[in-house]
């Protein structure tokens, strides 16, 4: 017979400032099975967990009712509790009287009568509760990371020195990311190729490592531990193990009139081409769209030309399907799109440029070898505008969120101005300076006190272009003034935004995203590397806008918990999964219809009926795939599939506890659904 | 122009009088200055409209009230359009219109400022849209001016600019009906 102990939390004030805690334990004392009951001030601290150790062993309890907080809070508390005095943890059941109860109500004396329910009922059910053992699944000790980045590569190569796989998936020709097209990095002007570009050697020729550039995730499947990644490797149109990337197609390439992405637009590439000269891997791929010979059959230049024999027009899309057991997104960032604020003119004043444009003019592997000129007439700017928050802080545009990266990069233009161009003078345009990282506030100070910056507090109303200068009509808020600077060019200091397709790969993962399209971490604080579907991880500024030290930082803390993940041979997962009847299941599978997990699977039984041999094929619950949502009971006509944790019997002992129909001292559950 | 605040400069009831009667949340203000940076008058007034905007932050009243900023404004609503927190900066300046008219504080700049609004909205009340010639002629009338912009008139008679009679007077009445509408919304009666 059931031996019940019941332990109401007052929880400081929070539950006992609403709720009599005495009168609630004293009248669940007089409930059948309830052989013991007390209140205590903290049930969770070690004095309160040691009152239901003891009382476990005076009494000998089965089963324990903690009436305290949410399970979300202290559930996995109370069942370590119970465990270590021999009790089987899933004997455990919480009444939650705090946020159900104490911090809804104001009334104390109807408070404490709908705790006294509550209690009631997780008695009822507690009474019924059976013991359960933690499932165990097998884990493939491989990871995925989707994007090749800064983040996605630091997340593989940490995660390669592990010793475990890794398949890095890169939608564009070559890795590297937004991190390869920039100059040189604040706040230690670090040569931003020199310090990406021996990663980018160290991804590729890592053992553990294995590249599909020029790749997307098209679907992922499974559960953690137990993925399925079905990658599309696009055609590149050229065969990489033959080709030397020798450079004969794209240095004849007829069509080399088409903006390069890696310049920003600053110069033109090829048809056929490979975005950088240290790009990985060092082949080229076809863009078909641009490609003569794809639009008009005619052409094969390269064809012609390629040394090997390389190049392959009639190659087409592969899907590849890997098995992984964890996955880490790093897919990035996109830059704000001007366009949109017509104020700024932006694509229509040749001398407006933005941020990532004005590294490209800024580098040394740059279309202007570093030299910085103005796009217009390609003369030296005396005069420079930088203007903070373009896409950012900006309701108007849908982008409240400051992008955070803006006000380093702006100092560092300015310094970058300054280092390269003698004699120009920078303006700088802002609305607060936030300098937040290690170092910046001092490479802030040296952008005005030594590179001479001239820092102005306002945001720039309008552009427009007049007699050669583009005119920047400002104000600067600490003198009040309003101010009309004739500028030779202007560098707009775009936001981040989400990469495009971040929400079509968010639902292809199953994770959540917020409204502006970052991936959503589990928990703000406490879990920022994880998402919510358990084995997938996030890594960069596909989480939310951040600088490369952040990057890197979050992209080794996602490593770090694929590492621990794969640090055993099984996961553990809680038993709370639906469970099958093998006699009564009538093998309809209407619950494979529903199940949105794809968690059942066939199984043969042989039973005997009537002393008849019968073997039928009946469902049976995957272990690591269902998530215990209960869809499939609902829906099960013959009532074979149950919930454990929360099985019928369970819930309707509840519910005649609350209804208060106890008489009916029947075991068939009231109101079943047979 | 104060040079001290104190807590009780701030815990005046003005900020909440501009707040209730424009619509707008001063807390949404983050001090950027793109509406003084963008205003086509900011050359003639005392403070921008920024520094306005922080006036009413601090419930500076004394010095939003004197101010001939919102008097100048000339509603071309380019602050309203530009701002990134989406503050109707050109209605405020209406509130704070109405705020002085109801004090009896007139615009020090030219008294007449105030004249003309009052001039140009019982024009509008009375014909639906405005009658120039109408609106000119009442405000050289009141003002004492009689002959000023005299000599801009041909010109603009000729280029059409200036219609001798007001609009279709079947529809007057239909702008007056907003009128009242209006005005019984603000009586707290009828709101729908």
């Amino acid at each position: 017979m059931a031996r019940i102990g019941v332990f109401v939390c007052w929880c400081g004030s929070n539950i006992a400032g609403t709720v009599d805690v005495k009168k609630v334990a004293e009248e669940v004392s007089k409930l059948p099975y309830v052989v013991y009951s007390t209140d205590y001030k903290y049930m969770c601290s070690d004095p309160g967990q040691n009152m239901i150790k003891e009382a476990i062993k005076e009494h000998r309890l089965t089963g324990v009712v903690v009436s305290a907080c949410s399970p979300r809070m202290h559930e996995v508390t109370f069942r370590r509790t119970v465990q270590e005095e021999g009790v089987n943890p899933y004997m455990m059941e919480m009444a939650n009287i705090r946020e159900h109860c104490s911090w809804v109500h104001d009334d104390m004396e109807e408070a404490t009568e709908k705790a006294i329910e509550l209690v009631r009922m997780a008695v009822a059910k507690a009474v019924e509760l059976e013991p359960m053992e933690k499932i165990e699944v097998p884990v493939t000790k491989r990871a995925l990371v989707i994007g090749g980045g800064i983040a996605g590569i630091q997340a593989a190569l940490d995660i390669a020195d592990g010793g475990v796989e890794v398949i890095l998936v890169e939608k564009s020709p070559s890795i590297g990311g937004k991190m390869s097209q920039l100059d040189e990095t604040f706040p230690t002007l670090d040569c931003s190729q020199c310090i990406l570009t021996p990663k980018m050697v160290d991804a590729a020729q890592h053992p553990n490592i294995k590249i599909y550039s020029y790749a997307e995730l098209e679907e992922l499947d499974g559960f953690i531990g137990n993925f399925q990644a079905r990658i599309r490797q696009k055609a590149r149109s050229v065969d990489m193990e033959l080709c030397n990337g020798c450079g004969d197609c794209w240095n004849k390439c007829p069509q080399k009139k088409i903006p390069s992405e890696f310049e920003a637009g600053m110069s033109d590439r090829a048809a056929i081409y490979v975005p950088f000269p240290q790009a990985i891997p060092n082949t080229p791929v076809i863009d078909r769209e641009n490609c003569i010979y794809f639009q008009s059959g005619k052409c094969g230049v390269c064809a012609k030309i390629c040394p090997t024999g390389a190049i392959s027009y009639d190659q087409s899309d592969e899907f590849i399907t890997e098995e992984v057991g964890a996955v880490v997104v790093a897919t990035g960032y996109d830059l704000f799109n001007t366009d949109v604020i017509g104020e700024y003119g932006y694509g229509e004043i040749p001398d407006v440029i933005s941020g990532l444009q004005f590294e490209r003019l800024s580098s040394a592997s740059g279309p202007t070898e570093g030299k910085i000129v103005r796009p217009s007439d390609g003369k030296k700017p005396e005069e420079v505008a930088f203007i903070c928050c373009v896409g950012s802080r900006d309701d108007k545009y849908g982008r409240p969120y400051c992008s955070r990266i803006c006000c380093m990069y702006t100092a560092k233009h300015a310094i970058l101005l300054h280092h390269k161009s003698h004699g120009s003078q920078a303006y700088v345009f802002y609305i607060d300076v936030r300098a937040g990282g290690k170092g910046y506030e001092e490479f802030l100070r040296r952008a005005t006190e030594e590179e001479g910056a001239i820092y102005m507090r306002g945001r720039v109303s309008r552009l427009y272009r007049d007699n050669g200068k583009v005119v920047v009509k400002g104000a600067d808020t600490l003198s009040g003034a309003q101010i009309e600077l004739h500028c030779d060019m202007v560098v707009l200091a775009n936001g981040i935004t989400a990469s495009p397709g971040a929400e079509e790969l968010a639902r292809k993962l199953s994770i959540s995203y917020d409204e502006y399209g970052f991936y959503s971490e589990a928990h703000p604080k406490l879990r920022p590397v994880e998402t919510n579907t358990a084995g997938i991880y996030l890594a960069g500024c596909c989480q939310a806008p951040k600088d490369i030290p952040d990057s890197v930082s979050q992209a080794s803390a996602a490593a770090s918990k694929v590492l621990a993940l794969f640090s055993g041979d099984f996961l553990t997962r809680e038993p709370n999964i639906a469970e099958v009847n093998p006699f009564t299941c009538t093998g309809c599978f209407t619950c494979r219809e529903v199940c949105p997990y794809d968690a059942i699977d066939e199984e043969e039984v042989t039973v005997h009926i009537d002393g008849k041999k019968v073997t039928r094929t009946i469902a049976r619950v995957n272990l690591g795939k269902c998530q215990g949502c209960g869809i499939c009971c609902a829906v099960c006509r013959s009532n074979a599939i149950n919930l454990k944790g929360t099985k019928d019997l369970q819930i309707f002992r509840q519910i005649k506890a609350f209804t208060g129909s106890e008489k009916e001292k029947s075991d068939e559950p009231v109101g079943s659904k047979k | 122009m104060k040079w001290e605040i104190k807590t009780e400069d701030i815990h005046t009831s003005f900020r909440d009088e501009v707040e209730e009667l424009s619509g707008e949340s001063f807390g949404a203000c983050y001090q950027c200055g793109k509406c003084s940076a963008g205003c086509p008058i900011a050359f003639a007034m005392d403070h921008g409209p920024t520094k306005i905007m922080r006036f009413c932050q601090l419930g500076m009243e004394d010095e939003v009230i004197n101010s001939d900023t919102p008097w100048l404004c000339a509603s071309c609503q380019a602050c309203t359009t530009r701002c990134p927190r989406e503050i109707d900066i050109a209605e405020v300046m209406d509130a704070l219109r109405i705020i002085a008219k109801r004090r009896g504080i007139k615009p020090r700049t030219d008294p007449d400022i105030a004249l003309f609004a009052e001039i140009f909205l019982s024009n509008l009340r009375w014909f639906g849209r405005i009658y120039e010639l109408g609106l000119v002629g009442e405000f050289n009338l009141l003002s004492g001016r009689f002959f000023k912009d005299f000599g801009k008139a041909p010109a603009m008679f000729l280029k059409r600019k200036l219609a001798l009679l007001p609009s279709n007077p079947f529809k007057w009445g239909k702008v007056r009906e907003i009128f009242k509408k209006c005005e019984k919304m603000k009586e707290g009666e009828g709101r729908e």
